[in-house]
């Protein structure tokens, strides 16, 4: 990940559900935005290091996601597998100012520069 | 225009402060112990009054307190210290060039320095018919008056907004005799100081004095025509209301200093010692941001107002650096405290402390061995002390397993909790339901030789009731005995709770749980928001038990249930349509394919369960392909459900030469009557025409085959990994007795089995005598399940997809939240 990013703001936080996610469709990919119980907001690429699950999709408790595919329970904090398992959900940078979310995109994601 | 010269001695500096409030007198009494003849001081307020302690409203509402008391600073006090105070005629205007204030009657007074201290505004949301009169917010005298005129007519009164202020209002109104109705925005009251345990508990308990206590209510329109009648809410629902209470929040008010050119932001930009940016202007309160941060309560400015009387009279300062702030409600009888950030996460631990027989909830967040933050409800007596450790960055690593029992306890034997209970004292009660106190414990648990916590239990009562003391007798036992005690195996639930799935069902019954909060809270969870696995099972519990009433919780279950179709490994959805019985017709066929063709749709299969799965449906478009399919009569076949899924039938007696009843209309009918119902597990049923089975109703978990004279019915079968047979139940000649039997069986399911337990291990596990004797042998018993079936009935037969499809329910769920465009 480059150290350049774009911020990008990407609507209310209220609009996201409690414990709930919604989604921002970048140009190369799809980033998991999450509301946590607290109201604090996460954001993780949308694909589970395991089989690519749409972690967006999963249950939200504490500050950590269930993927919805195989269950593995990931830290939106750190993107760490939890318990037994291995791996690791890309993180993204996200934050709030003035309700509003802003994600931290790199170039690609962007689309200020093309891959290839 | 009349112009008066400010000071009268030319020698002393000309000080005006704008703003007769908390802040800004505070500001000046400190300067006056400093340097009383520094100043010639002149203070313009807004309000016709004297400085009074805006803090006192709420006992000033609720009639604890009258005017007089409340006052802080007395006419005399003015006259004393040579104070020109202009009451009722705010400033309207800066002219920093002049170095003058013009003031709304026309007075202009010089400056040499100029202090704001404006406070904040209450923020009015502008629905429909805010300006009605009968609406007010909850900031100052008058306001209060405005209410006491409503009280003293009676009537239904509602508070817009749960924070503090809200609740103080609700409180202080219910207290003059009014019908008091609050309405949150949020999940829970005072979610910005509370969690929402803690937020439980509070509601519950103004519920208990007869507040209502909306959550979730966002406000539509405020009805009326010259004064207020209701409001109604975005939902629709009306409530009545001869007075409305804006209490939604405040915004710093930065007027007049940001029309005169001075840096506002949130609230005026100031720095540590409150100097805004013009040098000669200083700014404390509400009105202020100082390092990005504005403040609600009176500590922040109580401290800002010693700094900058330290650099208004020239005293050496390390200036204001910002507060940590606490909270507390401000209703008699209601203990709450909130401090610091207890958010969690990060590398935060936190501990949790539930006491469900006396109603307390301590929440501890600790970061790097130090408290980050604590919430408190029903017993705030370590408030002070948890805030002091918080503030000082004390490390509290040797007091961390006992610091949830508070500060008379750290002070004796720090240690562990089985030292907690050994230094209880005898008479101490540990089951408050059954009043057993420690000392027969544990005299019973040394002179009967008692080893386990059912034998406690067995001989003294203790945890037999609620349960929630289980844990502290184990602790008693374990302190008693010594290494000889081995904890009990009941396999809790999950990690978040210590209860199995039958002692959270029976508790949730016997104390009346209504919601996920109130089990969590009153069942002891050990995590703040559960988890993956007990969410789902608590929410199917829930709805259970509280048919009609329970208001189902997306956020708590599978991903499939919550947007009503099938996950695929790659993310796309499954849409399984409704066959009833396993029969279609040309229209729907047709129907099917042109949404097959419509939506791109690449595979579309017949499945076991005798219907049609479009499967590679995209999110997005599942909304869309549900209208096209309900619009030809199709509604959900819930084949993502932990619910009824099929009812297959062969064609029985209405084709086929074998055939002895009509077993393609009784299939169509069990499942008109059984579509929509929530199960522990899925569930699925199948009806034959004759004993030749085509159907293949003896693995199913409700099968019905035909015989000469009526029916068999057979319960407990399933395919799958572990394929097992049905067993029968019982005969029955008619087709009434089998929707009867049919949904008592379902019901009884419904009741009993464990959350994730088909009825093949249900059945295995309790007996098929057990079900028998329950649906058979009792008739007047099976007419109960099957009434109570039907009445769970009513509310669940709902098509989601329609919701979802016309309704607009749960949009947020098919849209991304935003796209990034290319370049
Ligand atoms: C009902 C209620 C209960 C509260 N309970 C608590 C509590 O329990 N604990 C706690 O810590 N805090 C509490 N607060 C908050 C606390 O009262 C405020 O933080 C505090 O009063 C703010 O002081 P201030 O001087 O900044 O503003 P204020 O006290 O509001 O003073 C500002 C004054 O400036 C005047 N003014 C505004 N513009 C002009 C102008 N242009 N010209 C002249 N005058 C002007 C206003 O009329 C007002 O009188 C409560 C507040 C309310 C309303
Ligand atoms: C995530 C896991 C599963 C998915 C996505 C899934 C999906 C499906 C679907 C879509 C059908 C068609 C049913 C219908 O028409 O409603 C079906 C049928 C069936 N499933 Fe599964 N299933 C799963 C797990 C299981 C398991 C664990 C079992 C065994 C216990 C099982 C046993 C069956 C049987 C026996 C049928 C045929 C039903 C009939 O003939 O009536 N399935 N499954
Ligand atoms: S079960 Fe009997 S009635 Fe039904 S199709 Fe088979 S043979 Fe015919
Ligand atoms: S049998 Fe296995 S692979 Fe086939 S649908 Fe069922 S769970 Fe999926
Ligand atoms: S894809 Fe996420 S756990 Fe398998």
């Amino acid at each position: 990940m480059t150290n350049n990013l774009t911020w990008v703001e990407v609507g209310p936080a209220a609009n996201i559900p409690q414990q709930g996610a919604r989604t921002l469709q970048t140009q190369t990919d799809r980033i998991a935005i999450f509301r946590t119980l607290d109201d604090q907001i996460f954001a993780l690429l949308d694909r589970c290091p395991h089989k690519q699950g749409p972690l967006a999709q999963g249950i939200v408790h504490g500050h950590f996601v269930t993927c919805p595919l195989h269950n593995m329970v990931f830290s939106l904090e750190t993107g760490e597998a939890q318990g037994p398992d291995d791996g690791c959900a890309a993180k993204v940078e996200c934050k709030v100012i003035d309700g509003m979310v802003r994600v931290g995109l790199t170039e690609l994601q962007a689309g200020l520069r093309h891959a290839g | 225009m009349n112009h008066v010269p400010a000071n009268i001695k030319a020698a002393k500096s000309r000080l005006i402060v704008i703003g007769n409030g908390m802040a800004g007198m505070r500001t000046v009494e400190e300067i006056l112990n400093r340097a009383p003849d520094k100043y010639d001081i002149t203070v313009f307020g807004a309000e016709p009054r004297v400085n009074y302690n805006r803090i006192m409203l709420s006992p000033l509402l609720s009639g604890e307190k009258n005017f007089d008391e409340i006052v802080i600073n007395t006419p005399e006090w003015y006259r004393e210290n040579n104070i020109h105070l202009y009451s009722g005629d705010p400033v309207v205007e800066i002219d920093r060039i002049r170095k003058v204030v013009i003031s709304k009657s026309g007075t202009e007074t010089e400056y040499d320095r100029l202090l704001l201290a404006t406070g904040s505004d209450p923020i009015i949301i502008p629905v429909p018919g805010h300006k009605l009169s009968g609406v007010v917010t909850f900031r100052d005298v008058d306001d209060v008056d405005v209410m006491l005129g409503a009280a003293a007519k009676g009537g239904p009164a509602v508070v817009i907004g749960g924070g503090l202020l809200g609740l103080e209002a609700a409180v202080g109104l219910q207290a003059r005799g009014m019908d008091v109705t609050v309405l949150h925005l949020a999940g829970h009251v005072m979610e910005r100081q509370l969690d929402p345990s803690a937020g439980y508990l509070l509601a519950q308990e103004l519920e208990r004095r007869g507040i209502t206590v909306i959550t979730e209510a966002d406000t539509a329109e405020i009805v009326g025509t010259e004064t207020v009648t209701g409001v109604r809410l975005k939902d629709g629902r009306m409530i009545p209301a001869d007075l409305v209470v804006m209490a939604v929040g405040i915004r710093p008010n930065g007027r007049l200093a940001a029309d005169t050119g001075i840096a506002v932001e949130r609230g005026i930009v100031v720095d540590d010692v409150m100097t805004t940016s013009d040098p000669a202007i200083f700014a404390v309160g509400e009105c202020v941001q100082h390092r990005g941060q504005c403040y609600g309560l009176v500590a922040p400015l109580f401290e800002m107002a010693k700094s900058c009387a330290d650099h208004l009279t020239e005293i050496e300062t390390d200036g204001y650096a910002g507060s940590v702030t606490s909270t507390k409600l401000k209703v008699t009888g209601v203990d709450v405290f909130s401090a610091g950030d207890f958010s969690g996460g990060g590398n935060t631990e936190e501990i949790v402390f539930r006491d469900a027989g006396r109603g307390v909830y301590k929440r501890i967040v600790l970061e790097d061995g130090k408290i980050k933050g604590a919430v408190l409800y029903g017993d705030t007596t370590d408030g002070g002390w948890y805030f002091q450790l918080m503030k000082d960055g004390q490390d509290v690593t040797e007091l961390r397993d006992t610091l949830a029992f508070g500060q008379a306890f750290a002070g004796g034997s720090a240690g562990n909790p089985l030292d907690a209970v050994a230094a209880l004292p005898d008479d101490a009660e540990i089951c408050g339901c059954n009043g057993v106190c420690k000392g027969s414990i544990v005299s019973a648990i040394t002179e009967k030789g008692l080893t386990t916590l059912d034998e406690v239990k067995g001989h003294t009562k203790a945890s037999a009731s609620c349960g929630s003391c289980a844990g502290l007798v184990e602790n008693l036992l374990a302190a008693t005995l010594g290494g000889e005690y081995q904890a009990a195996t009941v396999k809790p639930i999950c990690t978040c709770t210590d209860h199995d799935h039958d002692s959270v069902r029976r508790l949730i019954i016997a104390k009346g749980l209504k919601s996920m909060p109130a089990i969590m809270q009153e069942l002891e969870w050990k995590s703040s928001d559960g988890c993956h696995v007990c969410r789902p099972a608590l929410n199917y519990y829930l709805l259970a038990a509280w048919p009609g009433e329970y208001v189902d919780h997306g956020a708590s279950r599978f991903i499939n249930e919550r947007v009503h179709a099938n996950i695929q490994k790659d993310g796309t959805y499954s849409v399984v349509p409704r066959m009833w019985g396993g029969l279609t017709n040309p229209r729907e066929l047709r129907a099917i394919a042109d949404v097959a063709d419509k939506f791109d749709i690449p595979t579309v299969k017949v499945t076991g369960g005798q219907r049609i799965d479009l499967l590679g449906v995209k999110k997005e478009d599942l909304p869309a392909v549900w209208a096209d399919l309900n619009a030809a009569g199709m509604v959900s076949g819930h084949a993502y459900g932990k619910s009824l899924r099929t009812v297959k039938t062969c064609v029985g007696q209405e084709w086929c030469r074998f055939g002895t009843q009509m077993s393609m209309s009784m299939g169509v009918e069990l499942e008109k009557m059984t579509w929509g119902s929530w199960m522990p597990h899925k569930f699925k049923m199948a009806v034959s025409g004759c004993p030749r089975n085509c159907a293949e109703a003896t693995i199913k978990d409700f099968g019905v085959v035909a015989t000469d004279g009526g029916w068999d019915l057979h319960v407990g079968g399933n395919g799958g990994i572990h394929v097992r047979a049905t067993e029968l139940l019982c005969k029955v000649t008619t087709d009434e007795e089998v929707k009867e039997y049919c949904g008592a069986f379902i019901q009884l399911y419904r009741e009993e089995a464990r959350y994730l337990e088909r009825t093949a291990p249900w059945i295995e596990r309790v007996g098929l005598k057990h079900v028998q004797e329950r649906v058979v042998d009792d008739a007047e018993n099976r007419k109960a399940l099957f009434d109570r079936f039907m009445i769970s009935q009513q509310t669940a037969q709902k098509d989601p997809w329609a919701e979802r499809a016309s309704e607009g329910v749960d949009a947020h769920e098919f849209k991304p939240l935003s796209m990034v465009a290319a370049e």
